[in-house]
Order: structure tokens, then C-alpha cells, then sequence
């Protein structure tokens, strides 16, 4: 009987990463109804997801709220590109060092950070990053080319480039052995990333370090006095979500190779934790939704105007128009941080647990009704899918 | 002291705490046999808990030793104490709210396994089946069995007090350290922790237990040591503490 319930959970497991993996690679199609498909997008689905994935194994697991990891992502970029100019415009090698090099930045950041707990350490992994992305936009010009970002050049040396490949006019794009990283097979490039990054996650979840993350979270005395030296593991996970964003970083020159200081600053690590938190923190699939949402959001939001208003609101008479229309303007362009304010609070009052939790109520709303029953089998619910 | 050296697994020795200007223990010296069940009484405020604290590494003594198996405790981490075999039950429940009630007692057999820490995260907990049935007879032992899989944080009071001792059990722990184990319980789930209890010293493990329960006391101590104004004032067997003037005025108030 026991048994029965442990190889069903890790088919449940594997069922999850199919049906991922699908909805991943589908998304050029799937996406058409939504005005999404196109690859600039879908390429920031799955960088984003990346990211986010990444982040909840800090968050989610171990309950350390960084708020900090947009200098991973900025470390895994500027690697990246420095990567294509000194040696080649092939991705893997960049994605490599870019995740080596963020995961060695996030160990010594965590190793500082980790020594306070709850808003001291958030305030710690703030103060660093916001550090880094000052370096990186004065101080360390040399390295990171400051307010410009650091770009291709002609000069650039790519010694195993020069070695293999004829020099081509113009400046090169980075190309999986001869595949263009941009347009739709660089979307699948990242998806496979995504893919790759997902399955480890769940692999973590359902290990026994994974149990011990969570232990932290949930009483870090009792994990002293159980015999458990809890700061290796908060390291390691800090560590781990560090070359998470790292990857997302390099693929996010991958591409399109250029790095920037501004992808550092404190708002992208603000909206790592808004993304996590929309979508369900310490949930598998949650933060990858949160992600998709605000980055899907961000765009049809962002570039709505006053003509597209008056077209959508073109229905209504003339006075009534104007007004609707000067009212949701504000919501939108560049007014769109203003409609996730809004979803975000929303989302929090009503369901904490974020788009997961809405998930999980209206499935139980179809599936069972009230009583201790329900209750109960909601509890083993959550212990037999953590995953979710 | 009348008890050879050589059966003593706990020495607490010349130990002193003091907050600021207070004295909460002095001249506290202790000797714990091994395999013996000793607890420590007193009245609120004696210095019980701090004495505890002092034993886990929670506090640092002012001045003195904890000398444990040979090893001196004194300034380790707690985890570090925990991994030389000593285990402990809090006054009020320290457990895993957020986890199972079977991860709650798994989770110790894994510090016992593999240290205080190992990167095992691409192993699936589902293939750990040796801690697994280990946990589940524990569970069967407890009485928890049907209530495994419901998260630890809705289990009523004295369940999450029986968790928490099957958490420690699961250590096999050389000894184990019991603050007020049946505090808040009902009368029957007193007496189930005492069976259990019992059961454990079958097996041999050395525990310290404060109680303020003297039925809890009586049953199951073999040694009683009595605190009062941060010094021990008494010791002996439970007769022996019983009849003795000195504490009938300091703590049982003449009462028995």
C-alpha cells in the first residue's frame, strides 16, 4: 500500500515534466489566439521561467527571500558576452562560464548574507546587488563598458572562432553550430534550458535535501537540534538559484548579445519576487506561470495607447468614451506597472498562495465537496504533491 | 558522590549562569548515570530550563563544564551536540509545522545517517526505504500512523508532543533530554507518554526529564535531583527526596 503510494508520486513527477515539456515546446502554437507567438517574447517565457524556477528554490525552499538575484542575472550576461568576444560566438561555452562564474558571485554573496536571517538578509542580498550594479555601471567601465552596455565588436579576438570560421563581415551572431540563436531556434534553444532547469528543480523537490530546505523554512531550531548545520544547506541553495539566474543571464545574451548595467538594478529583483509570488511560491510549475504572466502582461499592456483605447472603447458615446478612455490610459503603456500593482495586491489579499492556490481551489470546488473529509484529504494533498 | 565515575554519561560540572546580576544556577554539579532515568525538579523559576539550555549548547555557561561521553559540550553548536548522541523534547513542541507528520520523523534519521549535512539532492526521498519503515514503525509505536501524511502543524497539542519525542527516538540518541514531557496533557495521554517512556529505558537510553508532574516523576525516575534557587538542594532516590525535610519545605510544600 505504501509502496503504491511512492511509485505513484514519482510517475506523478514524471507526468508533470511531460506535460511541461509540451506546453513549453507548444508555445509557438498555443500562443497564437493570445497575439504571443512571436519569438522575442516567447524567448523571455523561457528565460524568465528559468529565472523564476531558480529563485523558488531559494524562496520557495528554504523561506530566504533574496532580494538581490538581478546581479546574478547581470554577472551571467556580462560573462556571456565577454565570453563571445574573447573566444566564440557558440553559446555553450558562454552558458557555461556564465553559470560557473554567478555561481562563485552567489557564494560569496551568500556566504556574507546567509549569516542574518528573514529582512536582515533580504536587506544584506538588496545592499550587494544594488552594489554590484553600481560597479557595474561606473566603477568596473573597463570591464562592463558602464551607461552603454558591453557589446560585439569588430576587433573582438573569438580565438576558436578565428581558428575555425571565416571572418564574416559585420558583426557575428551567437550560433549553435551554425543555428542562428535568434527568432524561433532561439526560443527553442532556451526552451530546452527551461526544460533541462524544470527537471532538476524536480528532482530537488523530491530529495532528501530538498526536505531539508523546507525543514528550514519551517523551524530552523528544530533543525539545530536535530543535528542538521543548516547554514551549508541555505548556501547551497543560494548557490544553486545563483546559477539559475546566471543561465538565464547568458541566455539572455545568447540572444541578444549585449549586457547592460540596468539589468541589475533593484526593480529586476523586485520582479523576480513578484513573479514567484504571482504564481505560487514554493510550488514546481507556480513561478514559471508568474513569470509568463508578467512578462506576457508587460508587452500587451505596454503597448496599448490612446488610438488602441479609443478603437476598444469606440462603442460607447462620445462622452462616455473619453472619460473610459482617459481612465484605463492610465493603466496602460507606460502606466502598466500600475495594472501588476494592482493584480499583485489582489492577488496576495485573496490568494496568498498565488495562481497555484486559485488552481488548486477551483479543482477542489469541482472534484469534492465540504466536510472533515475534504479537509483531511486536502492535508495529504499537500504532502503527496508538494510538487504542485 | 556515592555512584562510580565510570557509569557516568553526563557530568555537568561546577557550572554557573548568571544574567546580568542574577544568579540563575550556581555551583551546579551534576552526574548522570548511564542508562538511568534522573529528573530534575524544582519550583518555577529554580533554573530548570537554563540548566537544559546550558546541556544543548543553547547557553553558554558563565563558568563550568558539561562533560558528555567523554567529550566536553560546552561551547558546541547545537547541532554538533546532537551529533554526539544527544537529543532533545522542548517544553512546547519544537517540530516541522509545514512538513508531514512521516517527513517530520524521517527527517532525524537522515542527520543520524549522513551527519549534519550532505548534498543528496538528486536522490528521491521515495528511494529511501530503510528510514522510511523505520519512521513508519515509529509512527505505529506512537499511535500516529493515520494521521502520516497530514501536515505536522494541525496535529492537536499532545500529539505534536508524542511526535516530537518519536522525532528524537528515531535518533537512537545515548541520551535524551525530556523538558516537561506531559506538560498540558490530558490524564490519559500522560500516562501513555510515561508507557513509552518506560518502554525507551527498557532499551537502556539515558534521559534527564523535568517535570513538574510528580506522578510523572515518581513513575519513572530513578534518581531526583532537586533544584531551588539556581542550587541543587537535594538528591537521591525518590524516597529518599520524598522524605527529605528540606524539600518537603522548598517544593512539595508538605504535601506529601
Amino acid at each position: 500500500m505504501n509502496f503504491q503510494g511512492i511509485f505513484s508520486m514519482s510517475r506523478k513527477d514524471l507526468t508533470t515534466l511531460v506535460i511541461f515539456s509540451i506546453v513549453v515546446l507548444a508555445l509557438p502554437i498555443w500562443l497564437q489566439p493570445f497575439g504571443a507567438a512571436y519569438p522575442d517574447l516567447m524567448q523571455k517565457f523561457a528565460i524568465f521561467g528559468i529565472l523564476a524556477i531558480g529563485f523558488n528554490i531559494l524562496f520557495g525552499l528554504t523561506g530566504y527571500l533574496s532580494f538581490g538575484h538581478a546581479a546574478f542575472l547581470g554577472v551571467g550576461s556580462y560573462t556571456a558576452v565577454w565570453t563571445f568576444k574573447l573566444f566564440s560566438m557558440n553559446p555553450i561555452p558562454a552558458l557555461i562560464f556564465a553559470v560557473i562564474l554567478s555561481g562563485l558571485f552567489a557564494l560569496l554573496i551568500g556566504y556574507v548574507s546567509l549569516r542574518r536571517s528573514g529582512i536582515y538578509f533580504s536587506i544584506l542580498t538588496l545592499a550587494f546587488a544594488q552594489m554590484s550594479y553600481n560597479l557595474a555601471y561606473s566603477v568596473l567601465t573597463p570591464i562592463t563598458n558602464g551607461e552603454t552596455g558591453l557589446q560585439l565588436e569588430a576587433g573582438d579576438p573569438r580565438v576558436l572562432d578565428s581558428m575555425f570560421v571565416a571572418e564574416e563581415a559585420g558583426l557575428p551572431v551567437s550560433n549553435f553550430f551554425g543555428i542562428e540563436m535568434s527568432g524561433i531556434p532561439g526560443f527553442y534553444f532556451c526552451a530546452i534550458f527551461l526544460i533541462l532547469g524544470f527537471f532538476i528543480t524536480q528532482r530537488i523537490f523530491a530529495s532528501p535535501f530538498g526536505m531539508m530546505l523546507r525543514g528550514i523554512k519551517s523551524n530552523q531550531t528544530r533543525m539545530n537540534y536535530t543535528g542538521f548545520n543548516t547554514r551549508p544547506y541555505t548556501l547551497t541553495a543560494f548557490v544553486i538559484s545563483g546559477m539559475y539566474a546566471g543561465l538565464a543571464g547568458g541566455l539572455m545574451a545568447v540572444t541578444d548579445p549585449l549586457a547592460g548595467a540596468e539589468r541589475m538594478q533593484w526593480t529586476a529583483s523586485g520582479e523576480i519576487v513578484l513573479m514567484t509570488i504571482l504564481g505560487g511560491v514554493g510550488t514546481l510549475v507556480g513561478p514559471v506561470i508568474g513569470a509568463w504572466l508578467i512578462k506576457y502582461f508587460e508587452n500587451i499592456f505596454s503597448s496599448f495607447n490612446e488610438s488602441v483605447l479609443h478603437n476598444l472603447f469606440g462603442f460607447l458615446p462620445d462622452g462616455v468614451e473619453g472619460f473610459v478612455v482617459e481612465l484605463t490610459s492610465m493603466f496602460v503603456g507606460e502606466g502598466w506597472h500600475l495594472t501588476l500593482g494592482l493584480v499583485f495586491v489582489l492577488v496576495v489579499t485573496f490568494l496568498p498562495g498565488g495562481m497555484m492556490e486559485g488552481y488548486r481551489r477551483i479543482t477542489t470546488l469541482f472534484t469534492g465537496g465540504g466536510g472533515d473529509g475534504d479537509k483531511k484529504a486536502k492535508a495529504d494533498d499537500t504532502q503527496t504533491q508538494p510538487a504542485e | 558522590m556515592t555512584t562510580s565515575t565510570e557509569n557516568v554519561v553526563l557530568h555537568v560540572a561546577d557550572v554557573h549562569k548568571t544574567f546580568g546580576g542574577l544568579h540563575a544556577l550556581s555551583d551546579i554539579d551534576l552526574q548522570i548515570e548511564e542508562g538511568k532515568t534522573h529528573a530534575i525538579i524544582g519550583p518555577n523559576g529554580a533554573g530548570k530550563s537554563t540548566l537544559l539550555n546550558v546541556v544543548v549548547g543553547r547557553l553558554a555557561p558563565t563558568r563550568g563544564a558539561v562533560v558528555f561521553d567523554g567529550k566536553v559540550l560546552t561551547g558546541k553548536q547545537p547541532h554538533e551536540i546532537n551529533q554526539v548522541g544527544v537529543a532533545r523534547v522542548f517544553q512546547t513542541p519544537e517540530i516541522f509545522p509545514d512538513l508531514s507528520v512521516l517527513q517530520n520523523v524521517m527527517a532525524p534519521a537522515f542527520a543520524k545517517r549522513d551527519g549534519s549535512f550532505k548534498l543528496n539532492f538528486l536522490s528521491s526521498l521515495d528511494d529511501e526505504h530503510q528510514i522510511r519503515k523505520e519512521a513508519e514503525e515509529m509512527l505505529e509505536d506512537i499511535g500516529l500512523s493515520e494521521q502520516k501524511l497530514m501536515k505536522a502543524g494541525s496535529l492537536s497539542r499532545g500529539d505534536k508532543r508524542r511526535m516530537e519525542l518519536a522525532m528524537c527516538l528515531m535518533q537512537h540518541p545515548k541520551l535524551l533530554l525530556l523538558d516537561e514531557p506531559t506538560a498540558g496533557m490530558s490524564r490519559h495521554d500522560t500516562n501513555t507518554t510515561i508507557e513509552l517512556l518506560k518502554k525507551i529505558k527498557e532499551r537502556g537510553m539515558t534521559k534527564v526529564i523535568i517535570e513538574h508532574d510528580m506522578h510523572v516523576v515518581f513513575s519513572l525516575a530513578d534518581k531526583i535531583s532537586v533544584l531551588a534557587g539556581g542550587r541543587i538542594i537535594a538528591e537521591g532516590t525518590p524516597e529518599e527526596v520524598r522524605n527529605n525535610p528540606k524539600v518537603q519545605e522548598a517544593y512539595l510544600g508538605g504535601a506529601h
